[in-house]
């Protein structure tokens, strides 16, 4: 595997794996790591480092919902001009532009139903290009981003075999 | 009453590494290095097989050598893998793991008194297997001057009128040794010359750090010679679903299909079906764990050359082999003070034969943040044996 594809594949995991670590187990020079994680970061191939947060756990309630949204697309414009403005939304988490049944997929994080419902209501639904929307609050979430919510590691193995 | 015990079996030592695993068991919080078995779970997709095949009622036997359509997967991988071409009506052996092809392997072809070659340290269950034959086990020491590699003068040197079979045990449990091309054309002429079977153990091919595998069945004039034992547990992390299987000279593979059908009868039915799908569609699995191996060895061998930790560096299998003469205690009280006072298990090489004497088998079939952990302790144990042994 190329460094690139080997190393993004790392830290997609794992962000926090220092720069040391990375060139140990990659077999590398540390300059190497630091030379192509600031490559990735400014071809925008690296777009972020986030933190996954079961937020159940905390004790603090937050709503999430997908919403599926049926549009009208715009000339010379495609669905790309109302997906911005859609995506300007600070609560709005992704947006996805979706082959089948309807045109974008929303995903929304809000502190209460009343607040998701006021944003779907008040600002997705009365925008001009937008026909129909449809709104499914999430009840639990089982995995997210490859990961197993709630499910510890246990390792089952017989702790010496040959 | 009399004694009812054998005389062949009751001299046979069980495996050494099982005294480990009574302290451990019972030791709260201690790390193990000792386990020989990929810590992944069974990719998904081929656990569905599995199941799907029993939803279906597939719970009956397979022919003794297994389904026809597992066989000839087998021999599409062989083909795709190594290169080699096998029959699979005739020259596949589907078994209950690589230990099985092992022990039938070696019962189809020795005689009172014929001679088995074996490499060590290697694998724990060659010496019992060629006894229980009725063989003679020559044990063949390697050495840590070319990583364990097997060279045609230690070969040479061990062969008399009465060597039958040589046991090719690369990628190598406990060392992570390999064999390469060169190595591999180095020994196959003595092979021939000396008319030797080779018992290829290849149940680590898969997990491979440098070149891809050689089969030593692929050079020239070797095939017809050499009984290749590979398996699903290792490159599927399969262990538990105990599969494996021999691919050979048909004379051969005929008799061993003999004895399988006595003892056995055939492989676990629902293994069988999942295999099929491990093998069509499994390589992505296995580049994916190959991978996080291959990051984990680097982590080793780094931790222990910051220890001063002497080490060559292994390609294969998912082991590494540290030499820990410099604090002149056998391999055996090292790990047993290591297990003590750091409460970290690893198997001493002695148990895997005495030239394992002076050295650790470490697995890294653990996560990186338990080795990190485990390394620690290792480090801080050394320091202390190397502050021992100048207050002295």
């Amino acid at each position: 595997m190329a460094l690139r594809e080997e190393l993004l594949t790392t830290i997609e995991k794992n962000s926090r794996i220092d720069v040391k670590e990375l060139a140990i187990r990659l077999g590398v020079e540390e300059v190497d790591i630091v030379a192509e994680l600031q490559k990735c970061e400014e071809e925008g191939i690296i777009c972020g480092y986030h933190t996954m947060i079961n937020w159940d756990k905390v004790g603090i309630e937050k709503v999430s919902a997908l919403i599926e949204v049926t549009v009208t697309p715009q000339r010379g414009e495609g669905f790309d001009k109302i997906a911005e403005r859609i995506y300007k939304y600070p609560e709005v988490n992704s947006v996805y532009l979706i082959s089948g049944g309807f045109d974008l997929l929303v995903s929304l994080e809000g502190k209460t139903l009343k607040e998701v419902s006021y944003f779907v209501s008040d600002k997705l639904s009365t925008l001009e290009t937008v026909i129909s929307t449809s709104t499914h609050f999430i009840l639990k979430k089982y995995k997210d981003h490859g990961t197993i919510l709630d499910k510890g590691y246990e390792d089952t193995r017989e702790k010496v075999s040959p | 009453m009399r004694d009812f015990i054998s005389k062949t079996v009751a001299p046979i030592k069980p495996s050494g590494i099982r005294k480990f695993f009574d302290i451990v068991t019972e030791m709260k919080d201690a790390i193990s290095l000792g386990v020989g078995e990929p810590d992944f779970d069974t990719p998904w997709h081929i656990r569905d097989e599995g199941i799907y095949s029993l939803e279906k009622g597939r719970t009956f036997y397979t022919s003794n050598a297994g389904l026809m359509p597992l066989r000839e997967e087998i021999c599409n991988y062989m083909k795709r893998k190594l290169g080699l071409t096998y029959d699979p009506k005739k020259e596949v052996l589907i078994t209950v793991g690589g230990s099985e092809a092992i022990d039938i392997a070696l019962r189809a072809v020795i005689d009172p008194g014929d001679e088995v070659l074996i490499p060590q340290p290697s694998y724990v269950s060659y010496e019992p297997c060629a006894i229980l034959a009725g063989a003679k086990p020559v044990t063949i020491e390697l050495t840590g001057d070319n990583d364990f590699r097997l060279t045609a003068a230690q070969l040479e040197e061990k062969i008399t009128e009465k060597s039958k079979v040589l046991i090719l045990p690369f990628p190598n449990n406990p060392t992570g040794s390999i064999m390469e091309k060169a190595d591999l054309e180095a020994i196959a002429p003595i092979i021939e010359k000396h008319d030797l079977l080779v018992l290829s153990d290849e149940i680590y091919s898969e997990l491979t750090y440098k070149e891809k595998h050689v089969s030593i069945a692929s050079l020239p004039g070797m095939q017809e010679r050499t009984i290749v034992i590979n398996g699903f547990s290792k490159a599927y992390a399969m262990t538990g679903w105990r599969l494996g299987y021999a691919c050979g000279p048909e004379a051969i593979l005929a008799q061993m299909t003999k004895i399988h059908q006595f003892c056995i009868m055939c492989a676990p039915t629902t293994s069988q079906y999942a295999a099929i799908e491990a093998l069509k569609n499994g390589d992505e699995d296995i580049a994916k764990m190959r991978e996080a191996y291959n990051q984990r060895r680097r982590f080793l061998l780094h931790a222990f050359s910051e220890m001063g930790i002497p080490c060559f560096e292994p390609y294969g299998a998912f082991y590494i082999f540290p030499c820990i003469k410099e604090f002149g205690m056998t391999s055996d009280e090292f790990a047993t003070r290591l297990l003590m006072e750091e409460k970290v298990a690893a198997v001493p090489g002695t148990a895997f034969g005495d030239s394992g004497e002076g050295y650790l088998r470490i697995s890294y079939a653990y996560s990186i943040e338990n080795l990190k952990i485990a390394m620690e302790r290792i480090g801080r144990f050394v320091e202390k044996l190397r502050a021992e042994g100048s207050g002295k």
